[in-house]
């Protein structure tokens, strides 16, 4: 009983945080698919979604009933359960990173000690789940999106930490809320603005968005790894994909933008997540408007990039930051 | 070296011309027409199937059922079938059915047609589940038409 | 060229056999290209051709040549004013047809509005093969103004049928000289929308230099025709070289690059936007008055016996329609030389040990139209 009572608070701050992470994938999912609709709309000069309800806003719910509606399809000489893991496997584990989040002050799952690596570790299972279900497809296409995917995410890996390392260096600490609270006269991004360009780059090739979506390169490889999936799988892969963007961006707001820090409002301890979630959407906005903009880019000249440029930059950046720190 | 960060610095600066183009159309007024609801209005001169011209005077058409348009057509589309009546000079045309489907719109049967009752009609919203609904009567459009 | 896709398959065991298309979105159309692949590089490639064949030339030698004229706008259907022309022209040379001078402008100034529109949407689709999804929408934007002014007065929007044996089926009026007066500025105003966005993109530039290189021999052998060629440094435009209709009177230039590769033939096309637009310039300057059809076309084209050849620049490149005829009026034989055929097939030899990337964006470079290589 003694162990029940002191367990409870627990238990139940985890089935909060579970229904909370819940309600941020798929309501970020439908935000950011409707956003994204409108905004290429927009850029192309016309509407975008606007039939079902008020300028198309029904839009991604009526989608995710079809998708539900769906057959699974499953290919004949596919691996079937790997098959179907995959696209659990890529949707499962966002809810981790979520948990992690200093949503403000006082919204937060749980503040542990090594937030940054829980996220980092967890964010590149994604991976994982785009090789298995590219693989277990038993289609060519599918495992060419498979096999640029993870030469990709691996690579990118690489400048994505250690711009991130560099902050870690100044705040002395791998805990999100603290490397938040550290930024309170000015943000990250002003002192560290390479370390932040370096994140930008890398982390639009983390999620696999163009001008770097060469693992579902629709003019190449047809869809990439999700050449096969239909249906609820497919929906998986997406809702998994608009999740990992929304963790890259909040990263991104916790380490460079000051979290949750702004003008003050009232209760700001909880209230910061307005300007929590505003950051996070701007980066967001930043996301849609170039991946409507730009060609994608060739294979070997995205990982030239990264070696050439991205990880000499991150690199150099990392030991001013090093030397910085010690003499001051 | 030098080369290395010039590179650099053009390509970043050409991304940023390019974000500048999109970020403008974003706030440029939109350009397509919400196709069911709205309606762009087409041109006099758009060529769908042809169709006979009802003639005021006579308040129908005027085919004499020569056959040049059976004749002229490239695809074989047009059935034309006339008969002699009583009183009447020349062909009273009792049959002229269209096959849309195999159709070029080429124009050959308006240009021959010696009495101009040939016309290409300002139809573009043709649907139909069989070929069946392409193959046109003329005739009786011609009568329902006001 | 004996390759079939058992022998790919047998060649290697470490290569293996990709097949892009017939249903490929970048092959833009119902073409097949086999792939032997060795991780991403490919190292054989073999176009299947005949998903769409629909037999044109036999049907051809099955009726009066007149009729033939919808044909020719299906073998192409984004030059398809450009076959009108071709053909008409041949049937005028054979039968010995003035075409009245208004006739001719007419024919030149939607000729090039065609040729633009052309240009236009392989502007986009090929931007769509490069994974840019916008500019094809600006494109379009542009090229629909070119279908409505041509649409008045061809009344069509895509598979025109408007010239004829002596003319055009339709005088224009001041409303089309207006409409494409004002499109020749709208245009031109875009061109730094174009080159903003799209060509002097650091991820363009590096998509498409140094891929698909050709040079004027490759070309030669091949047969490769329009703005490929002259994206070797060959200034070679039927237009010039052997100049029909009207277009000796015209001043304009043929826009050449030295390179051969994608890049190279990339910018002689937009360079054509500009080149195309000069010349309806000046025929809608010089637009003389006067009669749109020749007086006197025999009703029934007995064209005499001998052989007949008429050649046109097509956006792709050299079109020929070369005509037998044994002194009635439906052809013997009717060969067309259609130039996204002789373009294409330089394809296996082009992209050998291309990463598949530069594949798409080489085949793009080709601008094919599927319909004229199947025809
Ligand atoms: S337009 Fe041409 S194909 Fe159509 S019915 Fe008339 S002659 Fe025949
Ligand atoms: S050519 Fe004219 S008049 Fe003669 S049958 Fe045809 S529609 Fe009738």
């Amino acid at each position: 009983m003694e162990i029940f009572n002191s367990l409870l608070p627990e238990l139940i701050r985890i089935v909060v945080c579970a229904v909370c992470g819940a309600v941020i994938v798929f309501g970020n999912a439908l935000v950011m698919g409707y956003a994204e609709r409108k905004l290429a709309g927009r850029i192309m000069l016309r509407p975008g979604p606007m039939e079902v309800g008020f300028h198309g806003l029904y839009q991604l719910v009526v989608d995710g009933l079809k998708l539900m509606g769906k057959q699974l399809v499953i290919p004949v000489n596919a691996d079937k359960p790997l098959y179907m893991l995959a696209p659990l496997l890529a949707f499962a584990p966002v809810f981790v990173p979520l948990l992690v989040l200093p949503f403000s002050e006082k919204i937060q799952g749980f503040d542990l000690d090594i937030g940054m690596l829980v996220i980092l570790a967890f964010a590149s299972i994604n991976v994982l789940a785009i090789l298995i279900g590219g693989w277990s497809s038993n289609n060519k296409y599918s495992l060419f999106g498979a096999i640029r995917s993870v030469a990709q995410n691996v690579a990118y890996e690489i400048p994505m930490l250690i711009s991130l390392l560099a902050i870690v260096f100044m705040t002395n600490t791998f805990s999100l809320k603290e490397i938040a609270a550290a930024q309170s006269p000015v943000w990250f991004v002003v002192i560290q603005p390479l370390a932040f360009l370096i994140y930008i780059v890398a982390m639009v090739a983390e999620t696999n968005r163009a001008p770097f979506d060469l693992p579902e390169a629709e003019s190449e490889l047809t869809a990439g790894f999700h050449t096969e999936y239909s249906g609820m799988s497919f929906s998986l892969f997406v809702l998994g994909e608009y999740a990992n963007m929304f963790i890259v961006c909040s990263v991104a707001t916790v380490f460079f933008l000051g979290g949750s820090s702004g003008i003050p409002l009232p209760f700001f301890e909880y209230t910061g997540i307005v300007w929590f979630l505003m950051k996070v959407y701007l980066l967001m906005f930043f996301l849609v408007w170039i991946r409507w903009t730009y060609p994608r880019t060739r294979f070997d000249q995205l990982m030239n990039f990264c070696w050439k440029y991205l990880i000499p930059f991150s690199l150099v950046n990392l030991l001013i930051t090093v030397v910085m720190v010690k003499l001051v | 070296m030098k080369s290395y960060f010039s590179e650099l610095f053009r390509g970043a600066w050409s991304l940023i011309l390019g974000l500048k183009v999109t970020i403008k159309a974003m706030f440029s007024p939109i350009v397509t027409c919400q196709y069911p609801r709205e309606k762009l209005e087409i041109t006099p001169n758009y060529r769908g199937h042809i169709d006979l011209v009802k003639f005021a005077d006579t308040g129908t058409h005027k085919c004499i059922s020569c056959g040049s348009c059976m004749r002229e057509c490239p695809s074989d589309c047009i059935v034309v079938e006339g008969e002699k009546r009583e009183g009447v000079k020349g062909k009273v045309c009792v049959v002229f059915n269209l096959d849309f489907t195999k159709c070029s719109l080429c124009g050959a049967c308006v240009e021959v047609c010696p009495t101009k009752t040939l016309d290409y009609s300002n139809d573009y919203e043709l649907a139909g589940y069989e070929r069946a609904n392409f193959h046109f009567d003329l005739l009786k459009r011609v009568e329902e038409r006001e | 060229m004996s390759m079939d896709i058992e022998v790919l398959e047998d060649s290697s065991h470490h290569r293996y056999v990709l097949n892009m298309g017939p249903q490929h979105p970048s092959t833009h159309g119902v073409l097949r290209v086999l792939l032997e692949l060795e991780g991403e590089y490919a190292m054989h490639l073999l176009p299947v051709l005949g998903y769409g064949h629909r037999c044109h030339e036999k049907i051809a030698e099955f009726k009066p040549a007149k009729s033939f004229m919808p044909n020719t706008a299906r073998m192409d259907y984004l030059g398809a004013l450009i076959y009108n022309h071709g053909f008409a022209q041949l049937l005028e040379k054979a039968v010995g047809i003035e075409v009245p001078e208004r006739a001719e402008y007419i024919r030149v100034i939607t000729s090039e509005l065609n040729r633009i529109q052309s240009h236009l949407l392989w502007y986009g689709a090929y931007l769509l093969d490069l994974g840019a999804f916008t500019p094809i929408m600006y494109a379009f934007d542009d090229r629909e103004h070119i279908l409505d002014i041509l649409e008045d007065v061809t009344g069509s929007r895509l598979t025109y049928c408007y010239f004829r044996v002596g003319g055009v089926s339709k005088d224009i009026d001041e409303k089309f000289v207006t409409k494409t007066r004002a499109f020749i500025d709208r245009l031109r105003s875009r061109y730094s929308l174009y080159e903003t966005l799209v060509n002097g993109n650091v991820i363009l530039e590096n998509r498409l230099n140094d891929v698909g290189d050709l040079n004027p021999h490759t070309c030669n052998r091949y047969g490769i025709t329009g703005p490929l060629l002259r994206g070797t440094g060959v200034a070679y435009d039927i237009r010039r070289a052997e100049p029909y209709s009207i277009y000796s009177q015209f001043d304009f230039e043929i826009p050449t690059a030295t390179k051969g590769d994608c890049m190279a033939s990339f910018m002689v096309r937009f360079r054509e936007l500009e080149q195309s637009l000069r010349i309806i310039e000046q025929a809608l300057d010089g637009l003389p008055e006067g009669p749109v059809m020749a007086a006197k076309v025999p009703k029934k084209l007995n064209i005499p016996a001998g052989d007949y050849n008429s050649s046109v620049e097509s956006p792709r490149g050299e079109l020929s329609f070369y005509l037998v005829s044994d002194g009635t009026d439906v052809p013997y034989r009717l060969k067309v030389r259609t130039p996204s055929y002789s373009n294409l097939s330089v394809v296996p030899e082009m992209c050998q040990g291309m990463l598949i990337s530069d594949v798409v964006s080489a085949m793009g470079a080709l601008d094919l139209v599927i319909p004229e290589i199947d025809r």
